[in-house]
Parts: C-alpha cells; structure tokens; sequence
C-alpha cells in the first residue's frame, strides 16, 4: 500500500516488468523489507531518529508512519545509548526491535549498549538471555559529508563476538536480509551504504529473503579474486569489466556477511584464481582487509602465486572536497593497478 | 504529577502525609540524608517488618560471609558489597511483583537475594562454578535469573538503564501491566546514559521505576566532588517525573515509598524516581584501601544501621525476642554453610564450553560461531 506521504516521495516508484520482476531502488527495497516485516510480526517495530514524521533521514521509512502507527514506528529523541538500550530491553521482553541510527559515526554514541550489552548478556548470562535485535545504519563516504558521516567503521563492528554484521550491496539483499536478521535469535547489524540509496535495478518477483550466512560471488573469473563489500562491490564490478577488456577475467566476491566471515567462498575462489585483491573501504590498519588477508594467508598460503593485494581507504579522516574525497577512497582504477600487479608474471 | 515544593526550592514530589522520622537519639549531622520519606502513619505493609529484618539479616551475613570467602580466595575477580545499604535492596524488592522486571548493578548481591535468587545459586556464581545462576560465567557483578526477570548485574555505570527502558516499553506493548526497577548508584547520574534514559521514559510514559541508592561516593569521589546539584530527587523531577527522597537506611519507608511508586507507574502514571539515601559501611570493593572517607564518618552513618534500626523496636514492642533473632542467625548461618558447600562441590564447566552461548544454540540462522 502506497501511503500519499510515500506517493510524494521524490524517489522513483516500483514499476513491474512482464517477467514479474520489478525496477525499483535500493532504498525503495528497503522500505518494502520493512513493510513486510511489520505486517509479518506484531513485534516487529522501528525506533530512532526521525524515523517517523520526518520519514527517515534517508527516506528508507517514508509513509511507514501513517501506515503502522507511532506505536511501531517511534521517533526517539537524539539519544542513541538510550534508544539503542530500549531496543535491547525490548528484544529481553519478547518484542523484534529494528533500530535506526542515522549514521555509523553516531553509533559510537551507543557503542555501550551495542558491545557491553547487546553482543555480550547471551553468554555473560550463560545463555539466558539472548537479544534478537537489528540495528540498522548508514556508512560509508563518497557524499562530499565530510570526516563525521563518512567514515566506513563496519569493520570494528566485525571485531565482536556476539553481533552478525550485514553489508547489503545490491538491490536483492536491501530487499531480503531485513526477514532473516529479525528471525536470527540474536543482534545483526544492518550497514547501508550511503551511496547505494538511489540504486536502481531490477528485483526479482518474489525476492523476500536471502541467506545471510553466506558470500555470493557476483561475477565469475579465473585469473584474480577481487573481494568487496557494500559500496566496494559496484567498484570492483566497473574494474572487473575494465580487467576484461585487458584479457584479464577477474572473479568478484560480494562478502555480505562481515561477521561471521564466510571462509569458504573466500579461500575456494582463491584457490581457483591463486591471486587477490581485497577492496575495503575503511582504514588499512586493523581493518577488516587486514582481517580477511590474514584468513587467506593462513588457510590458503600456498595456494598463492602472488602476494595479497588490499585497495583500501586511505588513512586520513574523510575530507569534504570533492577530489581530496576522491582521492581517499578505493576507486575501480585502483582495483584494476592492483589486480594487474597481482597476475604480473613473476609478482 | 509533579508538585512545587516551595520550602524545598525545586520542583519536588513530596507525599501527602508528614514524613516521620525515625526515631534515633543518634541521629547522624550533616552527612545524613534529609528524610522525606513518603511514609504514610498507618502504614498496611504487604511484607511485615519481620520478614523485611529477617531478609536484611540475610544479607549482611551473606556478604560478610564473601568478604571471608575472598581473603580465602575462594571467591576472585570484584566484590562489592552492600553491607549498610540492606534496606534499599529488600524495602525495594518487597513492592515488585514476581512478573515486574529488576535490572541491577554489580553492587548487587542483595538485590538478587531479596529477589528471590537461591544462596546456593549465587554462592556457586562466586565461586565460579557451573551451577552458578550465570553458569559461572559473569561472577559477582553478574548475577542473572531470567525466570525470576532479574536482568541482571550491569556491571558499566548506568548501562542497564536504558535496557530497563526497552524491558518497560515491551511490556507496555504486550499490555503486560508490570512495572520495570532499575537500581543504580549516585556516580550514575553523571552519566549521559541516566539522563538519556530518564528523558525518554518520561517522554513516553514508560512504566519504570528509578532506583537511585546515593551512598554518597561514586567509588571513592563524594558527591558533591562530581555533582554541581547534590540534590538528586530534584534533578530527576526536571525530567517530569514523580521523584521522592527516601530515608535509605529505613527499610519499611523504601518499602512504603516503593510500593507507592508502584501503584502510580503501574496506573499509567509514568516513571518515578526514588533517591534512597544510604551508606556503604564497608569499601568500594576488596581492592579499596578507602582513603578517601574519615573513619567517624562511616561510625556516624553505623549508628543508622538499617539491621538494629527496625530489631530494636520490634524488640521492645515485644514483636520479636532476642531468642526469635538467635533462631534466624542460626538459621542462615546454616544456609550460607549449605551454600558454600554446595558451591564448593560444585562442577567447574568444561573447557570445552568456552564458546557456548556466544550466540544463540537453536539458531535458525548458521550460528553460533
């Protein structure tokens, strides 16, 4: 149901298509996510910052106001240890919180309650109590918001025992982890990257839910293994296309899942290709490239011709102009130099 | 609602009736709280009094037992005691209903026990063992008993009351009609966590209860070292909510004041705040030298020990015999004997356990891992 305050929406309407799928955006496969939720479960609910009134600061819960209520759509005040905490208690007390910080940056006002009590009451409790809550946020840069909106902190998060964290880079998986994550029995992070709002595509008819256990491999290549996540992924998808018109086919991993990594696509695919490159958009140090090369190397080492290549952002908090922001993160050219690097006969 | 309480200066919520003061000859100066105890005179207690002495009683031998246990390192880690600040722990505990939610700090081994909480249970969390009420796994700042909804020793200073918040506004969602006690210290209200939290109960009305034990220090910083408003209550009712200062050393005003809050949070009235002002007699943990406190100080406050407080009227009303108190110190003498052995025979958990529960073990979702 189209509400009139979601028909003013500025964003393109889903229109179908004669197989049954249907153009629509990724912040549009959002919405519906949360639609269906929210007719699926009574205990399902949305809290945060303007999530209500104001429709969502990215427009993802537009018109869910005046179709569910300001019961299960709650505008909370600027206090996300508070509103964070209340989705923790909640999930204890038997409700299916989805809580929206505005951005990863704001997070870490609610790191609190994300790490110490979220991530941690199940086995400080000896298994007691379990907390099935999805907190769901922005991340990334590449929207000129310069070094407190931009940052990709995802990788931190992937750092936690406790936590099943979620990057959804394609229309597809903004459409189906949101079910899956609220029928995990434990805490799921949500990370939606700022540049991929207006995606546009194609979903398939009857697309609700996908597996949020596993990496997919979102193109098919012999010669490098190139591994991304949320933005990355459309990245490493332009390099690998420009990597075909050298004769080089590259395979492109779109990882999904940050935690708990999936091993298997990973090392199967490098051990098919025997070269890799890691796109992260975070910070080298201690990163999650760190993370996922660290895996390669010690389940993996021989199967490399190579050494391990890692595109990452570079270390400086985000700049606000636009060619310094360029500048400081993973572009397809910088997939492309390091891949050709990474088959160079003799390294 | 709220009331102006003009002779207090603040915007305070005092109860209708006169407060009464306990009658002490040694009543402690300038240290000790202003009682406003909402302490009605003809006073209908769900718990009698001697239940409530029998329970403080408990108490204080239980953790003066864990100090003896820890100098015999059967017991590690932080210990923090409660002894002198009984009265919050049972006053408050004896109003809640078994459906209400209770979500604590790691000061809170009396809080479990006047929840309900076996000896046994915490006993062998202590000692860390498998049969602990948290399998071993959070010691003495986490106690959990999911069945009896006590959620838990928060061990990060006013961390568990936004929990609480989300415990009250699922509750209210399922038209549960219970009510949620957080009990956190003084050194909490200088956190943005409490005042987020006592913001956005009171905003939307949720059914809290908030249960401030201001024993005077955050650790070993008094009050008014930390806090440019010392009056606590009064801060709270800047949020709009019903707030009391409570005499903390008298169990049957906490009990009073508890209930009474109760019945309005539980008539849809919104949060409400309790300041009860008490005193730990013993230091912050094992590992506090508590230099920072003058010795007569802490003698003053004993004199307002909550434990003779309430035995010796009870006493001299013929209530209780001096044989009645020997029976219950013999008898929980012999709990807490069972208790440490039970917690002494108990199993440690296997190694291989390690990572059990890190997630959830029916997990339709690929976990754990």
């Amino acid at each position: 149901m189209v509400t009139k305050t979601a028909a003013q929406s500025a964003t393109p309407t889903t229109t179908p298509t004669a197989d049954g799928a249907r153009q629509t955006t990724y912040r549009e496969a959002l919405r519906e996510a949360h639609r269906d939720a929210l007719k699926r479960d009574p205990r399902v609910f949305l809290m945060g910052e303007d999530v209500g009134r104001y429709g969502g600061s990215f427009a993802v819960s537009l018109g869910l106001l005046e179709e569910f209520g300001p019961e299960r759509i709650r505008d909370a005040p600027l206090s996300e240890s508070a509103f964070t905490g209340a989705g923790i208690g909640a999930a204890l007390g038997g409700m299916r919180p989805i809580v929206e910080i505005m951005t990863v940056n704001f997070s870490l006002l609610a790191l609190d309650q994300i790490l110490n009590n979220a991530a941690t009451l199940l086995h400080m409790s000896g298994g007691q109590l379990a907390v099935p809550l999805v907190v769901r946020m922005t991340t990334g840069a590449g929207r000129q918001l310069a070094a407190q909106h931009s940052h990709s902190l995802e990788g931190w998060y992937a750092h936690i025992p406790g936590l099943r964290v979620l990057a959804p880079a394609t229309i597809e998986d903004a459409r189906g982890m949101l079910w899956p994550a609220l029928e995990d029995p434990d805490p799921v992070l949500i990370f939606e990257h700022g540049s991929l709002y207006n995606l546009a595509g194609t979903l398939p008819d009857g697309a609700a839910e996908v597996d949020i256990s596993r990496a997919a491999i979102r193109r098919v290549g012999s010669d490098v293994t190139v591994i991304a996540y949320s933005g990355g992924l459309g990245k490493a998808l332009a390099a690998a296309d420009l990597l075909a018109a050298e004769g080089i086919q590259a395979e492109v991993i779109d990882l999904r899942v940050l935690r708990p990594l999936d091993d298997d696509t990973i090392l199967g695919s490098v051990r098919r290709t025997h070269q890799v490159v890691i796109v992260d958009e975070g910070w080298r140090s201690g990163g999650l490239s760190a993370e996922i090369a660290a895996r390669i190397a010690e389940q993996a080492f021989y199967d490399l011709d190579a050494p391990i290549e890692r595109v990452c952002g570079a270390e400086v908090p985000i700049p606000y102009a636009k060619h310094m922001e360029e500048a400081a993160l993973p572009q397809p050219a910088d997939i492309v130099a390091a891949a050709r690097r990474a088959v160079a006969p003799n390294g | 609602m709220t009331a102006i309480d003009k002779s207090h200066g603040t915007r305070h919520s005092v109860a209708s009736q006169p407060p009464r003061r306990r009658a002490s000859a040694t009543e402690p100066s300038a240290t000790t709280p202003t009682t406003l105890a909402p302490k009605p005179q003809t006073m209908t207690t769900a718990t009698e009094p001697a239940d409530l002495l029998r329970q403080m009683m408990r108490i204080r031998r239980f953790e003066e037992k864990c100090a003896e246990l820890y100098s015999d390192t059967k017991i590690r880690g932080f210990l923090h005691l409660c002894i002198g600040e009984e009265a919050t722990a049972v006053g408050v505990m004896s109003a809640l209903a078994p459906s209400d939610a209770v979500i604590s700090t790691y000061r809170e081994h009396g809080h479990a026990l006047a929840r309900g909480l076996s000896m046994d249970s915490i006993m062998a969390e202590m000692f860390g063992k498998v049969t602990g009420c948290s399998r071993g796994r959070g010691g003495s700042m986490h106690l959990f008993d999911a069945e009896r909804r006590f959620y838990g020793g928060n061990g990060i200073v006013a961390g568990g009351l936004p929990v609480a918040l989300g415990l009250a506004l699922a509750d209210r969602m399922n038209a549960r009609p219970n009510v949620t006690a957080c009990l956190f210290g003084d050194g909490a209200m200088a956190e943005g966590e409490f005042h987020e939290s006592a913001n956005l109960a009171a905003l939307w009305k949720l059914p809290v209860l908030f249960c401030c034990e201001n024993n005077g220090y955050a650790m070993g910083t008094a009050l008014a070292r930390t806090h440019a408003e010392t009056d606590l209550a009064a801060r709270a009712a800047s949020y709009g909510m019903v707030s009391w200062a409570v005499d903390g050393m008298d169990v049957e005003a906490v009990a009073e004041a508890t209930r009474r809050a109760v019945a309005q949070i539980r008539g849809g009235g919104g949060p409400c705040f309790l300041e009860l002002r008490t005193y730990r007699f013993r230091a912050h943990s094992m590992y506090d030298p508590d230099r920072y406190r003058d010795k007569s100080e802490i003698e003053q406050w004993k004199r307002a020990d909550p434990i003779p407080a309430l035995s010796g009227p009870l006493l001299s009303s013929g209530t209780l015999t001096e044989a009645d108190l020997r029976r219950w110190s013999a008898e929980i003498d012999a709990e807490i004997e069972a208790a440490i052995t039970a917690a002494d025979q108990g199993e440690l958990e296997p190694v291989a356990d390690l990572t059990r529960f890190v997630t959830s073990e029916a997990n339709p979702t690929g976990g754990p891992w």
